[in-house]
């Protein structure tokens, strides 16, 4: 290199989060008692979800395979509206399809309707089958997103092969469908299985008790009921080891982008007539109706009354817009830094550092933050800031993945010319790294600012007074004021929405 | 007044690069090699993206060998990616007077009549992608010709033009080289470029940088590593 590699502001930020998450992860070890402070529950909790992210993750896979084999193989009206749906519940506030599913499937919804009507037993949304199908109705699509890549990167020559050599749809299935599956859906499962391990807002809403608590869930109870700091720093210490391990396991197998681009390309594999045709438009049809209804059911009941809604509930959204800002420019922020430092070869050290906040779920991080400032600041002072701060890092893995290359590619195509033309500091930042990395900026904040306006995490630790719009909105399903909160719930989706199409459209925006 | 490579050895993997020699001012030199022979190797130390590990580099009896890239008598011209994509022409070529783009009157002025000089007259306001691709190697030249510095490097900048367009970008580039009095290093594949435009040639074969030799004479009667990379 040329003047060597000076220390940058990335190595600055990858340290300060490094401290951040590792000092974290030091309180909660240090204030974790033995395993022996455990009680038959605490075991259960960790069975629970491990058995829960299992099924999810096998569950969402088996139904993603019909649903992505009939997308890859059919053109019709709405496709690429549909493929890009499913790619919607990332940024899609869980509590708000929470509501949702609780108007499709809970006791007064349309599917027990129908099975009373029928005269047949009606199903519980409460307990495990809640959390396994609020599980499978947000890993579903992204399940079906990974595995429809995986169609599309057969090269269509293969497929032509097939049709030239006479291959009946079994065969080519032999062929070319079975070999991609192997190849694709160990990663898938395990993508969802990382998903559902740190599990906190369904099973808050949806289960609870014995048989259907997460170790997230439990690290919340014994903070904020039985006040146990120390049951819930050794709950922590589970839950980092629940992640490691999974990470380990991660590191053997492929693990897909979640989020990607490109879901369009080529003609696809041949699509089948006679019962096939029948058997995919049912398929597709089911799929999008398991993942629109529910979102239909709410945005009927609550838009009408979004103008109703309580002065509170638009104190809450405000203080979520702002916080979510908050968030996203701190998140996207570090991730320049850190990319720009890792795009000129930087150690290895710098981009661990970024990918940190995986092995650290939000509850254990806001427990941890809770120990180490609880002598400075009161639970109800730590709520917002600590609430924004977890936030804007769990949201930096994310938006690594999309600045790494782009900042690469930046490096390798402009770094010289740059280099060359003495173009540093302020100048080089304005004149070649904003107006070039727009869009992945745009992209990662728009991601952040969702994610964040969404989360409904570690603010229940803390506050009550100041809620956000997800917390209130949780607070208004459990007074049982369901309209104020579908209405609450669609001014929550919309705002999420929104705030990721601002920030990913300004993006965009070419100077 | 000359640049000086004084035993300079870089290694990289299993490659290395020697070269000593000294290159007078003013000159215009081919760089010429097979692929991988380390050609660019050599203009990048020059330009200061690679420093040696040992050996220095000395110009007008100034040791350069670590100071950056912008703060060198250098101006280079890659192979792709001469034009940032974002910026007009015009904020292209002031980008050479002040990186920060804050251009006095005078030096706006600059920027116009440099323009006018490579033919570009009335396109300040332009992208790079609404050029040609001759057009978008004249901004690159605009340039080099408004700093002026005394060293240029050109890494085969103009391989993708077809053999008309690029006659007349050496043809420019003469031009500017002699109005800036620059010593120019341009790597090139092609001999008739060589002997067109640079009286001295540098042979660079498997990491060992030659001294300059004249131009027609090394071509006419090659030395065996050549020959065979010549045909």
């Amino acid at each position: 290199m040329a003047a060597g590699l000076p220390l940058s502001l990335g190595h600055l930020v990858a340290a300060a989060l490094a401290t951040l998450i590792l000092g974290t992860l030091a309180a909660v070890a240090w204030w974790a008692g033995g395993l022996g402070g455990l009680t038959e529950w605490d075991w259960r909790a960790l069975w629970f979800t491990l058995w829960q992210a299992a099924l999810s993750a096998t569950l969402s896979a088996a139904l993603a395979v019909p649903v992505a084999r009939a997308l890859a193989r059919r053109r019709f009206r709405g496709r690429g509206l549909l493929v890009t749906l499913l790619g919607a519940p990332f940024i899609l506030p869980v509590i708000v399809a929470i509501m949702g599913l609780i108007a499709i499937f809970g006791r007064n919804g349309a599917v027990n309707e129908g099975l009373r009507a029928l005269g047949l037993p009606e199903i519980g949304i409460y307990g495990w089958q809640g959390v396994i199908l609020a599980h499978v109705f947000f890993n579903l699509p992204l399940s079906v997103r990974l595995i429809l890549q995986g169609w599309q990167s057969i090269p269509s020559e293969r497929f032509r092969l097939a049709a030239s050599l006479g291959f009946a749809p079994r065969d080519i299935a032999r062929h070319l469908e079975r070999p991609m599956l192997r190849a694709v859906l160990p990663g898938t499962w395990l993508a969802v299985f990382l998903v559902c391990l740190t599990s906190f807002t369904v099973a808050l809403a949806l289960g609870g008790g014995p048989r259907a608590t997460t170790v997230e869930l439990a690290i919340y109870q014994a903070f904020r009921f039985d006040f146990d700091l120390g049951r819930a720093a050794t709950l922590g210490l589970l839950q980092i080891a629940l992640c490691v391990g999974a990470m380990l396991a991660a590191r053997r197998i492929v693990v897909p982008q979640a989020f990607g681009t490109g879901m369009d390309g080529g003609e696809g594999p041949p699509a089948p007539g006679g019962w096939r045709r029948g058997a995919d438009a049912l398929v597709i049809t089911l799929a999008a109706l398991f993942l629109l209804w529910p979102m239909m059911a709410v945005v009927v009941t609550g838009l009408p009354r979004i103008p109703l809604l309580p002065p509170e509930v638009w104190q809450a959204a405000l203080r979520s817009v702002v916080m979510a800002i908050a968030s996203a420019l701190l998140a996207v922020g570090a991730c320049l830094a850190l990319a720009l430092t890792i795009a000129r070869g930087a150690g290895r050290w710098v981009e661990a550092a970024g990918m940190l906040p995986l092995i650290a779920s939000p509850l254990v991080l806001g427990t941890g933050l809770f120990i180490l400032l609880r002598d400075a600041a009161t639970p109800q002072q730590m709520a917002l800031p600590v609430t924004v701060a977890v936030n804007a890092a769990m949201a930096l893995p994310f938006g690594l993945r999309a600045l790494i290359p782009a900042a690469q590619a930046l490096q390798q195509d402009y770094g010289r010319l740059a280099d060359a033309l003495d173009l540093r500091g302020w100048a080089r930042l304005r004149h070649l790294t904003l107006p070039r990395l727009a869009r992945p900026l745009g992209f990662a904040a728009g991601l952040a600012a969702a994610l964040a306006m969404g989360d409904l995490g570690v603010i229940t630790l803390f506050a009550s007074d100041q809620p956000t719009l997800p917390l209130k909105l949780y607070q208004l399903m459990n007074s049982y004021r369901m309209a104020d909160a579908a209405a609450a719930a669609v001014l929550l989706m919309g705002l999420s929405f929104a705030l990721f199409w601002l920030f990913d459209q300004g993006g965009r925006l070419d100077a | 007044m000359t640049l000086e490579f004084r035993d300079i050895g870089l290694r990289q993997g299993n490659f290395s690069l020697q070269a000593n020699m000294s290159l007078r001012r003013g000159g215009r030199y081919a760089v010429i090699g097979a692929s991988g022979s380390g050609k660019s190797t050599l203009l990048s130390l020059v330009g200061g993206f690679l420093t040696p590990d040992q050996g220095g580099l000395v110009w007008d009896g100034q040791n350069i060998t670590d100071l950056a890239p912008g703060q060198r008598p250098v101006s280079m011209l890659f192979q792709h990616h001469n034009l940032f994509p974002h910026l007009t022409v015009k904020q292209n070529i002031g980008m050479g007077l002040r990186p920060d783009l804050r251009l006095s009157r005078t030096q706006q002025d600059q920027v116009t009549r440099v323009l006018d000089q490579v033919g570009l007259a009335g396109m300040q306001e332009r992208r790079p992608g609404a050029l040609s691709g001759g057009q978008q190697s004249r901004v690159a030249l605009a340039r080099v010709l408004l700093r002026a510095r005394p060293l240029l490097l050109l890494d085969e900048p103009f391989a993708a033009l077809g053999p008309a367009l690029k006659a007349e970008m050496l043809a420019l580039l003469s031009r500017i080289a002699a109005d800036t009095g620059a010593t120019v290093l341009m790597v090139t594949h092609d001999p008739a470029d060589a002997r067109s435009f640079a009286p001295d040639t540098v042979l660079v074969d498997e990491g060992r940088v030659h001294p300059p030799c004249p131009t027609g004479p090394l071509l006419d009667n090659p030395p065996p590593g050549l020959r065979a990379y010549l045909g």
